[in-house]
């Protein structure tokens, strides 16, 4: 007699340690292998979007640094360069390097957080602790230069809002920190940002060669990657994918090369790319890219170094003007009153500004009917194209592998959400 | 952008598809209006004829153009002085009773596509019209690119536009049983229920928001939004004069 035996379903998320957040997943189960995933998104949905429809301009570049909170600035700069080309300004060079430099921070920052997490994910804890060490000193930069450690609404249409600072934060002495220890994490705190940044960057490609001795050869992370979640360059085309995603099957798509911004085109850097297009070639993609991501911001440093300057435009419509200004000039005042309460108006028209943010594309389309408060913004999210494939990819995979995707994803889901 | 045809791509859209589409170009970007009708024909073709080849959807997006160009504040009335009046029916303003009643506009709704191809390096927005705003339809494309899935069920979750042929049209970002579609522009910014949980019922209730709309900056539209008075004044510097 034939036994009769059912597929069941499965609920994965939305608390689970490994959905990256808010992730409900829906999964059909044949026994360990998943017959159909219907992903549940939505539940960190704030209507950002609409949001920024009730709010001047500038009031909404913090909503963007919320969208994917481990690319903050990334996604702020594409915000701000979609009002940019409605206005028809550009920012000054020295605050296009800055740009430049702290978009790469932001790849670095987001790549430590995919592979501390992911190796998490995957079994492998001491993955976390080394790359949350690097995180730290990155987010001292991300406070130094915006006084918060994440969510720094630094980028402004016109430039950013301030020069980099001239000293670094020091640790104190404290329970945790003294004698050779507090002096070992002070010493490149001697100096300027920049100071500190070299020092940094001099430094970092041994600590990816760390990350890279923990996993790259090691037997489990390869059973667990290899071979797993194989995406072709056809499929990965026809769903939208963009970034890692993309160039983990082999095609060489880099915005940053083929459609540069900001500084880009003067800078120095290789785009890695993917052969197999499974999981184990997308970490090798990021891994490589956190070193791109370090050449260029040593460039950056050295550039800017060299060449003081104007770091926001010198039109008070859009930014504000000095204060020593406003102190005893009439036209300052009504300026600053002007920006601070109503804002500015942008001309009519519509536009889509992109960036290669470390997930994939990030772009802002950006309608103005001619008012101080956008009539349309919508945010085009990396994380929810690729998470949209999710279903074709995963058929026929174990449940084990369901979390080696999710993984390899990057999903955030601030932004998949918004 | 690379050029690596001889004519732009605005010009190779318009000799291969002559009324079918209105073209405009706006420094870099291509904006292609296009009837509902033809767009599963001409997105066919753009994907696949030499030329065009969009072989990624980037972006699918909803847009509701009621009360486009609206001010909520006249600056105009100088010879009376200024009117304080910041009466309007823009976002925020409204609760759910007091929402605005569409009064019929054509055209309303809209679905923005942005394409991009690998090969030629090239960016081109498709806007499609719904004809009819109280039950908007638009073909889907999800046949043409599956990747248009999910986008498109955003846009019917949130501006409720009834894509036709999508395989799974659900809604995706909004709660589960929710009334509306949240973007539209007479959906209220404070939304329309609140949830809490209640201890006595021991279960979690939906309630009318409690809180008040309210806008701080009025919605302002003046003739100087692009920059002349701020470049006239660059150029006549009084104060050094």
């Amino acid at each position: 007699m034939a036994q009769e035996i059912r597929n069941y379903t499965m609920n994965f998320g939305p608390q689970h340690p490994a959905a990256h957040g808010v992730l409900r997943l829906v999964l059909e189960m044949d026994g360990e292998t998943v017959v159909r995933a219907d992903p549940h998104v939505g539940l960190l949905h704030r209507g950002t979007e609409k949001l920024a429809e009730s709010k001047p301009f500038n009031q909404s570049i913090g909503y963007m640094d919320r969208l994917d909170y481990v690319s903050m600035m990334c996604n702020e700069h594409a915000y701000v360069r979609a009002i940019e080309t409605l206005l028809g300004i550009e920012a000054p060079e020295r605050a296009q390097y800055i740009r430049t430099m702290f978009d790469e921070i932001t790849r670095i920052l987001n790549h430590l957080m995919w592979v501390g997490s992911n190796a998490l994910d995957l079994g492998a804890m001491a993955v976390f602790l080394y790359a949350f060490r690097e995180r730290e000193e990155l987010m001292d930069v991300y406070e130094a230069v915006s006084g918060a450690r994440m969510h720094a609404t630094y980028y402004r249409p016109g430039g950013v809002y301030r020069d980099l600072p001239g000293k670094m934060s020091q640790y104190r002495e404290s329970p945790w920190h003294k004698g050779k220890d507090l002096g070992r994490l002070n010493s490149w705190r001697e100096g300027s940002m920049l100071d500190f940044l070299d020092a940094f960057t001099a430094d970092f490609p041994s600590k990816v060669d760390e990350y890279e001795e923990l996993l790259t050869n090691n037997r489990i992370w390869k059973q667990r990657t290899v071979g797993i979640g194989v995406i072709s360059p056809e499929l990965a085309q026809q769903w939208s994918m963009t970034g890692v995603m993309l160039r983990g099957s082999g095609i060489e798509w880099d915005l940053r090369k083929k459609q540069p911004y900001a500084k880009y085109a003067e800078v120095d850097f290789d785009i890695p790319v993917g052969v197999n297009g499974d999981c184990y070639d997308r970490y090798l993609v990021r891994v490589e890219e956190m070193r791109q991501s370090n050449r260029i911001i040593r460039q950056c440093v050295d550039w800017l170094r060299a060449n003081p300057g104007p770091v926001m435009v010198e039109n008070f419509k859009v930014a504000p003007p000095r204060r020593e200004a406003m102190k005893n000039d009439m036209e300052a005042l009504i300026h600053h009153f002007k920006l601070f309460t109503e804002g500015y108006g942008v001309p009519a028209g519509e536009t889509y500004a992109a960036v290669e943010a470390p997930k994939g594309e990030f772009g802002c389309y950006l309608v103005s009917d001619g008012a101080n408060k956008p009539f349309r913004v919508h945010l085009r999210a990396p994380g929810f194209a690729h998470l949209s494939s999710i279903d074709t990819i995963i058929r026929g995979h174990m449940l084990a592998d369901v979390v080696a995707m999710i993984g390899t994803y990057d999903l955030v889901f601030g932004e998949v959400d918004r | 952008m690379t050029d690596t045809q001889k004519n732009s791509l605005a010009e190779r859209l318009a000799a291969r598809f002559g009324d079918m589409l209105s073209i405009a170009t706006v420094g870099q970007d291509v904006t292609v209006e296009i009837a509902g009708v033809d767009l599963l024909a001409v997105a066919a073709a753009l994907r696949d004829e030499p030329g065009f080849r969009f072989g990624v959807l980037i972006d699918v997006c909803g847009i509701d153009y009621l009360g486009y160009g609206q001010s909520e504040w006249e600056t105009d009335v100088s010879g009376t002085g200024f009117s304080r009046g910041v009466e309007g029916q823009a976002v925020g303003r409204f609760n759910w009773a007091d929402r605005p009643r569409a009064e019929a506009q054509p055209r309303r709704f809209a679905a923005v596509i942005h394409l991009l191809s690998l090969e030629l390096n090239q960016r081109l927005r498709l806007r499609a019209f719904a004809e009819d705003d109280a039950l908007p339809v638009l073909p889907s494309v999800t046949g043409i690119w599956p990747g248009a899935n999910w986008f498109e069920r955003e846009a019917f979750d949130l501006y409720g536009i009834l894509f036709e042929g999508h395989p799974d049209l659900r809604r995706i970002l909004t709660d589960y049983g929710f009334v509306g579609h949240p973007f539209r522009k007479d959906f209220p910014l404070i939304g329309n229920v609140e949830v809490r949980y209640d201890p006595e019922q021991k279960r979690v209730v939906y309630e009318p928001v409690s809180i008040q709309p309210r806008v701080l900056v009025p919605r302002v539209i003046r003739d100087d939004a692009g920059l002349i008075q701020a470049k006239a004044e660059a150029a006549d510097d009084w104060r050094r004069n």
